[in-house]
């Protein structure tokens, strides 16, 4: 299958990039890994004037801590998350996640700002940016803006993003010391979409209480779902299995599926029951809490 | 619609071509140069059949514009045989029967091959992890598996 005739970009800078998306407004794309937008070309449901391919932007791919920040260039592999010892010592949530999605040869193009930046509530990082707090940095024609990830999602396939904006890169905060965080999906075979998906993130306290909760659940609406009753509902207990059973209950109802092939909305919801808890379990393991 | 003139180092050697925006790399590969051994499988992203090494890293050609490779090393199936030689994980599929009806073989030997470049010393479960990409409809992937292991083996 061939996209639809199109007009390819590719500049060399982020300034030459965003004047062409300026240029051409509606009728352009971002293209980074190309490991959604491709098939959709090729599929005709999108058609396209113009691709701007991000990826001989220079300095969009990095993994790095710095001022109180983990930052991620928004043209970062999948696969470089999967590498980075970084992120699988100190953030073991995003390696779960970048680990889950697709398959090894798309993780080799796809890039975790696309992930984002694509807005499909069956994306995976999603979820686990809404448990760690994070935000997004977007440059326009009038310079940076900062967007919380958890305003950055408006709708299916919607974000924040205006047409004349790159996503250039992720910022989480740094997690306290006791934090843990878990991401833990449910898929019917290696590339296929999330079934039901739960991240959770936690700091605990000096007696082992938790301080801060962040719930995200993937495939759970039109939007990533963030969990808010039950992140509040959690939020100074200590984590036993009955408060830990009630918060994942809390996180189920937030969720609001819809039937398709992998299921009914009333077995999705039980399964983000049961991947909040594992997922609850993993997270306090990790933070040096006893489960 | 653009057209760009592109040149994409395929096995070693530089070939340019004349390519509309939207053409994809699997297209090049197989009509603009005529190399058939990359395979179309699901044309969708999901089964591997037309994987490539793009600067080293297996990926499906099916789903990367023939202008993003522009600039960039691809190595295709054609390029494992060196002087008549067979590349150890040709080996390791022939000696282990890693094939049945051969439409995926071309992208299991590329990914096998790439992961033996990074991993010396796989494990069944991460040469099983490496290939999961990668979909066969006939061997079950147990000799797959083995013949990964025989060309690891090969080379120590
Ligand atoms: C077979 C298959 C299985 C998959 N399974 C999963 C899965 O299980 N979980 C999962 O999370 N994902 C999955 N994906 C999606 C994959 O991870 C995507 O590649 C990813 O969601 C998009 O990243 P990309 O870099 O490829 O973006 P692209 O495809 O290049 O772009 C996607 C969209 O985001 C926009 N965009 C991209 N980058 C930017 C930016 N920096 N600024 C502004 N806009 C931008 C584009 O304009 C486009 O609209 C799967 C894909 C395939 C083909
Ligand atoms: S033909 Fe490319 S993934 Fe199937
Ligand atoms: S040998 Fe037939 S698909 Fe693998």
């Amino acid at each position: 299958m061939i996209p639809s005739a199109f007009d390819y970009h590719a500049p060399g800078t982020l300034v030459d990039a965003l004047a062409l998306l300026e240029k051409f407004g509606d009728d352009a794309k971002v293209l980074s890994g190309g490991q959604s937008l491709l098939p959709m070309l090729k599929i005709r449901l999108a058609q396209v004037g113009h691709l701007v391919d991000i990826g001989r932007i220079a300095g969009l791919e990095y993994i790095k801590e710095e001022a109180g920040f983990l930052k991620i260039g928004a043209a970062t592999k999948e696969v470089a998350l999967e590498r980075s010892d970084l992120v699988r010592t100190k953030y073991p949530i995003l390696l779960d996640t970048a680990k889950v999605i697709a398959d090894p040869l798309v993780r080799n193009r796809a890039t975790v700002g696309g992930n984002l930046a694509h807005g499909d509530p069956a994306n995976d990082h999603p979820a686990t940016m809404l448990a760690l707090g994070a935000s997004v940095v977007a440059q326009g024609p009038k310079g940076e803006r900062t967007i919380p990830v958890d305003q950055f999602f408006q709708g299916l396939f919607a974000t924040a993003l205006a047409p004349n904006e790159i996503l250039t890169e992720i910022r989480i905060p740094v997690p306290a010391a006791k934090s843990g965080g878990a991401y833990v999906k449910l898929e019917r075979k290696v590339g296929d979409f999330a079934t039901a998906a739960a991240a959770v993130q936690v700091t605990l306290g000096a007696k082992g209480e938790v301080t801060k909760a962040g719930i995200g659940l993937t495939a759970a609406g039109p939007t990533p779902i963030q969990a808010g009753e039950a992140e509040k509902f959690l939020t100074g207990k200590m984590p036993d299995d009955a408060t830990l059973a009630e918060t994942a209950r809390l996180a189920s109802q937030a969720a609001k599926p819809t039937a398709d092939r992998r299921g009914a909305p009333d077995y999705k919801r039980e399964m983000a029951r049961v991947l909040t808890m594992r997922a609850l379990r993993a997270a306090v393991r990790r933070a040096g809490g006893k489960v | 619609m653009s057209t760009h003139k592109i040149t994409v180092t395929v096995n070693g050697t530089a070939r340019t071509a004349e390519v509309e925006a939207r053409l994809l790399l699997v297209h090049l590969l197989r009509e603009d140069f005529s190399m058939t051994g990359t395979h179309i499988g699901c044309d969708t992203t999901h089964c591997g059949a037309c994987t490539v090494l793009l600067d080293g890293e297996p990926v499906k050609s099916c789903t990367v514009l023939a202008v993003q490779a522009d600039g960039h090393q691809v190595m295709t199936v054609e390029g494992l045989e060196q002087g008549g030689k067979l590349d150890p994980i040709q080996n390791g599929f022939w000696q282990e029967h890693g094939l049945q009806c051969g439409y995926c073989t071309s992208g299991m030997m590329l990914t096998g091959y790439a992961l033996l470049q990074r991993n010396k010393k796989p494990t069944e479960g991460e040469i099983r992890e490496a290939i999961s990409g990668n979909l066969c409809r006939c061997t079950g992937y147990v000799n797959i598996v083995k013949a990964v292991q025989h060309a690891a083996a090969a080379q120590q």
